[in-house]
């Protein structure tokens, strides 16, 4: 059973969702990144979502695009991401998503690259720009070296998609709650219930919801109706707001993962 | 062992898409997934429409009341004497309205929105063509409009920008990166991602995901089916040559594309060579690039060991970019169309050449093809002939040349 698959159902068995959490991986530095991972970890993170800067992410929205940024002005690189996934791997055996364009990834040569991130312990790859139809090269190395290919399934995604999703993925289903990229709302959508249950009449996968989900409160309801959330750009703006003294950037990330996590510990009954 | 088996099979220019998009290796489909539904129903859309007697005489209407087609093919007497060697014609896609081929996409992509019931529309521009022939087009058929551009390109491109907001366009500066037409595409992108439903995107290049390549190049094939007859009835015979430039590939692709099967005319696309081919100072994508995906599609793009897009240079905004159409990386491999560069100091002494020997201000995009047309045509005797495809006009290039040449 893969890492991610066991996550989720020892979520399951605790009556709760997973907690999943996203940042950039090398935002702002090598090492605040290192430490803002590890505070995460220690705070009820069931699954972490590592993004990997790119100079074009056109999915996210400006949080996501600046962390990147920051990022790869701060010296990372295709082999210091790996060396971050090393380095929590010493203390962690967490499963790690890479949240990731698929340029990044092709360009290496994508059996080299899907082995190469299966050694420093990456678990998964979710590639937001590699719709399942374009992925066959990718879902047959990953199959080949034992990582899980998540995929996304959004609101505009009809019934005759979702075949084709759940045919591909595999860990979790990762529906985005929202059109439009990455980025705190004031709001979760309303028809969250509906979608992960259209979603599971298509597959026997967990189903993560994202996009937006910022406070507590909202990890809760949204955890009542999914097997997982997801908390992005909430997490990236504790960075964002501490950049002058990086220090802080652990302790709030901490407080915040702690906050957030406890709203799943209460989503169900 | 069959002694043809390595013989490709005869070129047939209607065989590119397959129905996923893909030119050979190259086009395909790749973005996030709230836009695939998006991009299904503009691929059926766009199929209805192009077999639909009235969406064609429709456009073909506008095409000519309102952009002023067809373009002359006009003998360029003496650029020609200059060069001492093969005629040189023009095709002037820079009479147009609004001043480049643009305009054949974007009223094209219009009247497509308008029969899908989308009422707004966003698009991206790089030298501000693309953006103010959308304008234009969302004027006539009253739709909402808001233009994505570079803060680089909007300083470097001021005139269109004002042409723009006078004919009712919302023109969003964008900020990030390098600020010209990637970081424009993203944006544009983003918006699209978030408002799906009623928005229709116009995409201003043959480029991006599927059916994107194939429409807009099917909506710039008029410029090749033009140049055609044109040049039957002038010269009699087919011309030995054609020249476009290539930003996306729009311009070039709809001159080349009646061609493809005349295996004796021969076809160069021209990229910008900017400083000359050394990292971060072209966008000369076959030159410098190698196969990557980029803003919804895979072809040759400028990129560094571990996948991030490189930066760009040209002096001219509409070539500023890091990929390339994907049809063309197709041709390219097949040996079809050959690739060339010009720098940005070939252009501006041909930029002031063409306007003092013609009286013909021309695009510095448009100039990159007129480069290598005049270096073509020193190379071959008095007898061939050589279209270059004006794409456009420079009046909104005046500014920059006119404070580039008092720096020098
Ligand atoms: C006059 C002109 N020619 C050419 C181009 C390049 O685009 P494409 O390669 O799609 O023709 C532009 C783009 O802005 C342009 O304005």
């Amino acid at each position: 059973m893969s890492r991610l698959t066991a996550a989720f159902d020892r979520a399951r068995s605790e009556n709760r969702a997973a907690f999943v959490a996203y940042l950039c991986a090398g935002d702002p530095d090598f090492e605040s990144s290192v430490a803002a991972c590890r505070a995460l970890l220690a705070n009820g993170v069931d699954v972490l979502e590592l993004g990997v800067p790119f100079s074009d992410p056109l999915a996210d929205g400006l949080t996501n695009q600046l962390a990147a940024q920051r990022a790869l002005e701060g010296g990372m690189t295709a082999a210091r991401v790996f060396e971050l996934v090393r380095k929590l791997r010493e203390t962690s055996q967490v499963p790690v998503v890479f949240y990731t364009y698929y340029n990044l990834v092709f360009s290496q040569g994508v059996e080299a690259y899907v082995r190469e991130a299966r050694a420093a312990g990456v678990d998964a790859l979710l590639t937001l720009d590699l719709p399942p139809e374009e992925a066959g090269e990718l879902i047959a190395a990953c199959r080949q070296h034992g990582l899980d290919t998540v995929f996304i399934v959004a609101p505009t995604t009809p019934e005759s998609r979702l075949q084709v999703i759940a045919a591909a993925a595999t860990g979790f289903i990762y529906y985005v709650s929202r059109e439009g990229v990455t980025g705190v709302r004031d709001q979760v959508a309303q028809d969250i219930p509906a979608a992960v249950a259209r979603i599971k009449r298509h597959t026997s996968l967990p189903v993560a919801v994202g996009f937006g989900i910022s406070t507590r409160a909202q990890v809760a309801e949204v955890g009542a109706a999914a097997d997982g959330v997801v908390v992005g750009s909430a997490l990236v703006n504790c960075i964002r707001d501490n950049l002058r003294d990086r220090s802080r950037i652990a302790p709030v990330l901490a407080a915040k993962a702690a906050e957030l996590s406890a709203g799943v510990k209460r989503t169900r009954a | 062992m069959s002694a043809n088996s390595n013989v490709p099979p005869p070129l047939d220019r209607f065989s590119q898409p397959d129905p996923g998009g893909h030119f050979g290796s190259y086009g395909g489909v790749f973005v996030p997934e709230t836009l695939m539904t998006a991009l299904k129903e503009l691929g059926e859309a766009y199929d209805v429409a192009r077999k639909d007697p009235a969406f064609i005489n429709e456009l073909r209407l506008h095409l000519k009341e309102f952009a002023g087609r067809p373009t002359q093919l006009y003998f360029a007497e003496r650029l020609t004497q200059h060069a001492g060697g093969a005629k040189i014609y023009l095709k002037r896609e820079d009479l147009l309205h609004t001043g480049a081929h643009k305009i054949n996409n974007a009223l094209a992509q219009a009247l497509l929105a308008k029969r899908m019931g989308k009422k707004r529309i966003i698009a991206e521009t790089g030298a501000g063509q693309h953006g103010v022939a959308t304008a234009a087009a969302c004027a006539k058929f009253g739709l909402e409009c808001v233009v994505y551009m570079g803060a680089h390109d909007m300083e470097r491109q001021a005139l269109n920008v004002f042409r723009m907001r006078l004919m009712g366009a919302e023109v969003r500066g964008v900020e990030a990166g390098q600020k010209t037409l990637k970081e424009a595409i993203n944006e544009a992108m983003r918006d699209w991602v978030t408002n799906v439903r009623a928005t229709h995107y116009i995409l201003g290049t043959a480029y991006g995901a599927h059916p994107y390549p194939m429409m807009v190049r099917d909506f710039h094939r008029v410029i090749g089916q033009e140049a055609k007859e044109q040049i039957l009835a002038r010269e009699g015979r087919l011309p030995d040559e054609l020249i476009a430039c290539v930003g996306g590939g729009s311009n070039a692709i709809g001159l080349f594309f009646e061609f493809l099967e005349d295996l004796g005319v021969k076809m160069t696309g021209v990229e910008a060579g900017g400083h000359g081919i050394k990292r971060g100072e072209h966008a000369a994508r076959f030159a410098g690039g190698r196969l990557g995906v980029l803003q919804g599609c895979k072809t040759f793009l400028l990129q560094d060991a571990d996948g991030q897009i490189e930066l760009t240079h040209s002096v001219s905004a509409g070539l500023d970019y890091a990929a390339v159409g994907p049809e063309h990386a197709f041709y390219r491999d097949r040996g079809r169309i050959q690739f060339a560069y010009a720098t940005d100091d070939e252009v501006l002494e041909t930029f002031q050449l063409c306007s003092r020997l013609e009286g013909i201000i021309p695009a510095l995009e448009s100039t990159h093809a007129l480069v290598e047309g005049l270096k073509r045509a020193k190379s071959l005797s008095k007898d061939k002939v050589i279209i270059v495809n004006l794409s456009g006009r420079g009046d909104k290039d005046v500014q920059q040349v006119q404070a580039m040449l008092a720096k020098k």
